[in-house]
């Protein structure tokens, strides 16, 4: 099963590489990783998908809990959230093809950011689900070059994760 | 104070108590070494090689209690440091290590004598840094010190860039460390302690299985009280070893691959199992679904990460083993036992450890006894790694906690010379002995030096037989008998060696020498090395092999 964890590490340098270390030193399988810094300057976000049953995820938490960096970890999947992903595809593009494909974008609710002779860049967020049919339904035209940027998640209504742990607003 | 950050270094390892530093010196750690000068309450020990100085403070923590502390200059003298630091970091020793680094401002382009040691160190240390602002060094140095040594030991790397260290700074040292992603548990959840105590006082068969979190924690004397109380037998995990008496009429001595029948039966027959501070390690618990099938399992641990890792545990505790069983201690009664008792007695009437004695030569599990005759568990004994180590663990029954040091999860060969040089310097008034094999020895000989120099009186024993033992063994076992790269053409003549380092050299044949030469070795003042020839065809015996449950053990 796939898991979504929100991990708050302390903003020093050389986090990013302890997390990842330790995920491929234990083979751990993450699907995706984005960080960022939060509303907290001295305060980075990971949002970690990551493939496993319980016991794999509970070995996870534990061993990412002993990095001394990481401040918090949740596991948010049980929750209600709200998750998204941004993607960048920039599309083939013959001029016959061009309505078509903004339509195609139009369907998504994805923004036309940039167009060349030959080629259409379009840009989509939404859940992964969501992206993964917009790649889909560009497919057949011919992508030249597509990035994502990894999932990032937040629990729905009042609460939220925090230095101090899952808490409701207080 | 104004201070450069060297001398503020050195001012933080003062306040810090140190009184030792394991080092060898070089250019981009200078400016410490020059700081280090007018330190007069510090002693710096010069090993032979940076390895030999992560081992040797290794030991002097086991043998003290107190944070082993390193230094070492940047590129190889940082590379040569990270067998030590792997050791220390799966046996769970509390060590600083300080490395000098190049420039700041070189950092990241290949300089002479670069290398990104934060990089290289970060799976097998507890915590590292690389040290980029001045002023920040005296409360990593603080922070350095309480993660290594709190919560689950382990080692903790800092390193210096030559220019920082020459910077200036205001000095203030820290009271407190603030860090809020280490908060380690130190007492048990106390639902689970009534639960664990619950279980303990209806268990039928019950087994204590305990590792070298016991140690760690000084909980010997709550282990022995524990086991008393529930008159339940004790195994140890090679870690743990000296963590109960070994002449204890309760006392299974080690389990695991090479453990003794009657502790390994007894985990297979158990109702309960009563794991602390022991890690379910692979040697000890061979095929996994057959390691006490039939058992609950109570598990204390200080890492929660041990918890659940490889078995699966029916009541958790998370703390320090002392704590937690002072807490279950008080909820329990004396209970005695019979039956289960009996049917130990009975395993270790049928199945007691034992080698063979034909042959004319001198069989090396003989030679552990005589030295345990000889010294009745009143030694602090190092080791190196291979059937030697094996036999000691069979054959040396320990009387105190922290009296075997020994190289368990890395298994590191040339840990053990080192590893006396700290053990000697950190228990000046003890008897510390080296028992060894050929091939270990002259994996760190060099410290020879280093232990003439320090003037310590080590009786360093090599158990001789003249190939890799442990690894000819597995070629005996796995490889029907296609010895490769195990046996020496050339082995030096170790007694002469000795006289050139000016210590006592002797070199003993059979049992009866050794008996008669043993008073005078133990008791002369200075150090010894005893080549001792022995019978090369002897096995660690019993054995489990590959995929194997631990009742399954051959003789061998
Ligand atoms: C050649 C060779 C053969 C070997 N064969 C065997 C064998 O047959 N049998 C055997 O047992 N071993 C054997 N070993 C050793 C083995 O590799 C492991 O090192 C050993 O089994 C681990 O011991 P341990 O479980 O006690 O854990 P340790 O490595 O000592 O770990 C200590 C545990 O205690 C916890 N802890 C630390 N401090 C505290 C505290 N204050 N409170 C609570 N918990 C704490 C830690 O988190 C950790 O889980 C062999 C080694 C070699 C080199
Ligand atoms: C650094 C290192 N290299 C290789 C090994 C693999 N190994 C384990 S035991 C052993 C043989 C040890 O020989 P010796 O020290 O003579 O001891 P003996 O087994 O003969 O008692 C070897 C090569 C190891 N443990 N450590």
């Amino acid at each position: 099963m796939r898991h979504t964890l929100a991990v708050l590490v302390e903003n020093n340098p050389g986090v990013l590489a302890r997390v990842a270390g330790l995920f491929s030193r234990r083979g751990f399988n993450i699907d995706s990783l984005a960080v960022g810094r939060t509303e907290r300057p001295d305060v980075s976000r990971m949002t970690i998908v990551v493939e496993g049953d319980d016991r794999v995820l509970e070995q996870v938490s534990k061993q990412l809990h002993k990095l001394v960096d990481v401040i918090k970890i949740s596991d948010i999947t049980p929750e209600e959230y709200v998750d998204r992903e941004l993607v960048l595809i920039k599309v083939h593009c013959e001029a016959v093809h061009r309505g078509e494909i903004m339509q195609v974008a139009d369907v998504f609710r994805a923004r036309i950011v940039d167009l060349g002779r030959k080629t259409i860049t379009v840009e989509c967020t939404g859940n992964d689900g969501k992206i993964n049919a917009f790649e889909e339904a560009l497919r057949p035209y011919g992508i030249k070059e597509l990035v994502r940027t990894g999932k990032i998640a937040m629990m729905r209504g009042t609460r939220f994760t925090s230095v101090s742990g899952v808490r409701d607003e207080d | 104070m104004e201070m450069t950050v060297a001398q503020a270094l050195i001012r933080c390892l003062e306040l810090e108590e140190v009184d030792i530093i394991f080092g060898y010196p070089g250019g981009a750690i200078l400016p410490v070494y020059d700081a280090l000068c007018k330190a007069a309450s510090i002693k710096h020990v010069l090993v032979r090689h940076e390895q030999g100085a992560v081992h040797a403070a290794d030991a002097y923590s086991r043998a003290t209690g107190k944070v082993g502390v390193i230094m070492a200059t940047s590129g190889p003298g940082a590379t040569n440091l990270v067998t030590g630091i792997a050791n220390a970091y799966m046996d769970s020793v509390p060590l600083v290590l300080i490395t000098g680094q190049v420039p700041t401002s070189q950092v990241g382009t290949d300089a002479f004598q670069e290398v990104d040691i934060t990089g290289i160190t970060m799976p097998i240390t507890k915590h590292n840094y690389l040290v980029k602002d001045a002023k920040k060094l005296p409360s990593i140095i603080k922070s350095a010190f309480h993660i290594a040594s709190t919560g689950r030991p382990g080692p903790v790397l800092i390193d210096l860039p030559k220019d920082v260290a020459s910077e200036t700074i205001k000095f203030t040292y820290p009271e407190k460390v603030s860090l809020r992603g280490y908060k380690p548990t130190y007492t048990g959840h106390p639902a689970k302690v009534k639960e664990a105590a619950k279980l303990m006082m209806n268990s039928q068969r019950p087994v204590i299985y305990a590792g070298g979190g016991v140690l760690n924690s000084g909980a010997a004397g709550e282990l022995l009280q524990l086991a008393e109380t529930l008159t339940a037998p004790v195994t140890n995990t090679f870690m743990g070893l000296s963590g109960f008496p070994g002449e204890h009429p309760l006392f299974l001595g080690m389990l695991g691959l090479h453990g003794t029948r009657y502790a390994n039966l007894a985990v297979t027959n158990c109702d309960l199992l009563i794991a602390l501070g022991a890690r379910f390690d692979d040697r000890v618990t061979g095929r996994l679904a057959a390691f006490a099938p039939n058992a609950g399992v109570v598990h204390v641990d200080i890492d929660p990460a041990e918890i659940g890792k490889n078995v699966q545990v029916h009541v958790p505790i998370v703390g320090d083993v002392k704590q937690v069983l002072q807490a279950i201690l008080a909820h329990l009664k004396k209970k005695d036992r019979t039956g289960w008792l009996e049917q130990i007695q009975q395993w270790k009437k049928e199945y007691p450890l034992t080698y063979g004695s034909g042959g004319e030569k001198m069989k090396p599990q003989a030679v552990i006894e005589a030295i345990y005759r000889h010294t009745r568990g009143e030694a602090v004994v190092t080791t190196d790694v291979g059937q030697h180590q094996m036999w000691v663990a069979q054959y040396y029954r320990f009387k105190y906690p922290g009296t075997l040091i020994s190289s368990g999860g890395l298994g590191t060969m040339g840990f053990g010379l080192p590893a006396a040089v700290g053990a000697q310097i950190g228990l000046p008034d003890r008897l510390v002995m080296l028992i060894t094999g050929d091939g270990s020895v002259q994996m760190n000989i060099q410290e020879l030096a280093t232990l003439v120099e320090q003037k310590l009186p080590i009786k360093i024993f090599i158990m001789n037989n003249n190939c890799l033992g442990l690894v000819r063994q597995l070629q005996e076992f796995y490889c029907e008998r296609r010895y490769i790269a195990t046996e020496f053409g050339f082995v030096p003549d170790f007694a002469r060696l000795a006289g050139a380092y000016g210590i006592a050299g002797y070199d003993i044949e059979t049992l009866e020498q050794l008996d008669k030469m043993l008073p005078e070795i133990i008791s002369n003042p200075g150090a010894a090395i005893v080549n001792c020839r022995v019978d090369a065809s002897e096995n660690v015996s019993p054995m489990v092999m590959a995929g194997q449950g631990i009742d399954e053990a051959i003789d061998c």
